[in-house]
């Protein structure tokens, strides 16, 4: 008797291992033995048609665009700055000279942020180098979605200011904390 | 008739009446240790991997943020398992001859998945969402421990039923601010649970533990 009630509840696995698929287990039925499909190649899910070029391109025909598609705002710049720091510092480190730890152990120095020519790079151009990569530098349009792309950009448009502030960019009451 | 039993008996009768209480007692009790071991909760077992990924060099070594390979945990039910690409954003320069390394340019050349062993696995009977845990201050070390130094994935918790209520019954113990769930290593301040029921507060904390929260 004991045995079987031992045994009784042994048999529980069915109902811990259900037959669905949990995300990303894997499948018997799919010959590649992913349960979560990939997308079919062009699929567009409803409400995400990718109608606004400016925001999902950076580009106005062939060329980079020079302004954001949105209104940049505080909460728009310390977003960047959360995913800048997430996404980018392991490689450009968080000022943007770009020795951060993953080049430290052997991978390719990138071009500091603060060189003139990414200075006056247009931002469409910085879009373009994380939505499809840039000689070496891999693309990151799968891990950061396009909103948080432009907020990147937003950031490093800080830093770079930050590299090259000048005394008259302090507002004047707070000029005399700073000379401290 | 002679009696069959000894007078002494009648003592030892009693005595295993009364005894018998404890010896339930104490096949509950090893039964309920039992099942909170780690050999049946499985945690704290290191799990052999396909490739022996270590998130004490990723995360503790380089000081890459969880999110950078588990993308979706702030916004979806699961963390998820970063796909081959996002290791070969590195490692098709750092180490990209490494022998260890193999299996994922194997994975990246051929478009095969690598077939992680899964470490934590509720029952599918039970339902849990990463998102609100997180927005609601509750960090990843606090149920996964110091992942910063594991060699090796393993479960930290037991995710037994009675450890998801311990928090659900009092949120106020191990809640942190939004800025710090993604830390590890975080020094709880002195006060944690006045500064605790304050975050519960600010955070509209609300104690879960109906059955329909989790089984659902
Ligand atoms: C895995 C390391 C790595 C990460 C992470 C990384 N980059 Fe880079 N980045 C590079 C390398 C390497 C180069 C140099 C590429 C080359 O010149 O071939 C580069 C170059 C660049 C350039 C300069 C392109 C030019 O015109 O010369 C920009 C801009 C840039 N990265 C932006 C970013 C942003 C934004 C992020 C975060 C979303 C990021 N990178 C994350 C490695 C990285
Ligand atoms: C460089 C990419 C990377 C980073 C950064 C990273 N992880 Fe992981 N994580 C993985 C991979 C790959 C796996 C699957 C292999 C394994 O279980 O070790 C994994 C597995 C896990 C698992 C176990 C999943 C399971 O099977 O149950 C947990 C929990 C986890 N990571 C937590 C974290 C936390 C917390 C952080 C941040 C402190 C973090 N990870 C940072 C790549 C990463
Ligand atoms: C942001 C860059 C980066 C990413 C992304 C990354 N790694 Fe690494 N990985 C490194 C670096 C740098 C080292 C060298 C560690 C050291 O020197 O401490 C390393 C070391 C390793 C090693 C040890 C190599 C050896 O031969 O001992 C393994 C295994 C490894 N990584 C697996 C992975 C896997 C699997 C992924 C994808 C889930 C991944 N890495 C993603 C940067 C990265
Ligand atoms: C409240 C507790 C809790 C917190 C906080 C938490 N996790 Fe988890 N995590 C779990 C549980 C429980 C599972 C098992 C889920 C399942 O089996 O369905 C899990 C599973 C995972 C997995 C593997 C399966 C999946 O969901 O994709 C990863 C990776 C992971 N967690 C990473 C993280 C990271 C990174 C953080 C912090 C940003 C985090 N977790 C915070 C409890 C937690
Ligand atoms: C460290 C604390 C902690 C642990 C451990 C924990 N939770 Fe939670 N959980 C919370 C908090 C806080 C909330 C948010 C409650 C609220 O305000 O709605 C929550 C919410 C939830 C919700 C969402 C409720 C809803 O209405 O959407 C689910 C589901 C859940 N938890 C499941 C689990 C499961 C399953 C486990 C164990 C595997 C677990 N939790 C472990 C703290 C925790
Ligand atoms: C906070 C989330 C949560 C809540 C609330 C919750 N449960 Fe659970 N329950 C779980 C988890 C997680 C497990 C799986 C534990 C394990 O794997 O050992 C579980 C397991 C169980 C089991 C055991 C099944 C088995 O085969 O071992 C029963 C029975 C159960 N729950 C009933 C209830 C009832 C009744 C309630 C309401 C009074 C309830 N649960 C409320 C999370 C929850």
């Amino acid at each position: 008797m004991v045995g079987l009630v031992l045994l009784a509840g042994a048999c529980r696995q069915d109902m811990h291992d259900q037959p669905k698929y949990e995300p990303l287990e894997a499948s018997k039925f799919f010959a590649d033995r992913r349960a979560s499909r990939p997308l079919v190649a062009g699929t567009v899910a409803r409400g995400h048609l990718r109608e606004d070029v400016h925001f999902y391109t950076g580009k106005s025909g062939d060329q980079d665009v020079t302004t954001f598609p949105f209104a940049v705002t505080r909460e728009v710049i310390e977003r960047g700055q959360g995913r800048y720091n997430v996404y980018c510092r392991p490689c450009h480190d968080p000022t943007g000279y770009g020795l951060g730890m993953v080049v430290r152990r052997g991978l390719r120095r990138p071009p500091s942020f603060h060189i003139d020519r990414l200075r006056e790079a247009p931002v469409g151009h910085f879009y373009d180098v994380m939505t499809n990569g840039f000689g070496l530098m891999p693309d990151y349009a799968a891990q950061i979605p396009a909103r948080d792309r432009w907020a990147i950009i937003a950031y490093i448009r800080v830093l770079q200011r930050s590299q090259y502030a000048t005394i008259e960019d302090v507002p004047a009451d707070k000029r005399a904390e700073v000379k401290k | 008739m002679a009696q069959i039993f000894h007078h002494s008996t009648n003592t030892f009768s009693k005595l295993s009446i009364f005894g018998a209480v404890f010896i339930l007692a104490l096949l509950l009790w090893l039964f309920g240790a039992f099942s909170r071991s780690s050999y049946a909760t499985q945690a704290g077992v290191d799990r052999e991997q396909p490739v022996p990924f270590s998130h004490a060099h990723h995360v503790g070594g380089i000081g890459i943020d969880c999110r950078y390979c588990h993308t979706s945990v702030e916004t979806s039910a699961v963390a998820g398992i970063p796909p081959t690409k996002t290791c070969m954003n590195c490692h098709s320069q750092v180490w990209n001859s490494s022998p260890t390394l193999e299996p994922v340019r194997e994975s990246f050349r051929s478009d095969r998945s690598i077939e992680w062993t899964r470490v934590h696995d509720l029952p599918d009977f039970a339902y849990f969402n990463h998102s609100i845990h997180l927005k609601k201050g509750m960090a990843c070390e606090v149920c996964h421990g110091r992942v910063d130094k594991m060699p090796l994935m393993h479960q930290q918790a037991s995710l037994q039923m009675e450890w998801c209520l311990d928090c659900h019954r009092n949120p106020e113990k191990y809640v942190r601010r939004r800025e710090d769930v993604f830390k590890m290593g975080y020094e709880p301040p002195a006060d944690q649970l006045a500064f605790g029921l304050h975050l519960v507060k600010e955070y509209k904390i609300q104690s879960r533990t109906s059955c329909s929260t989790c089984h659902r």
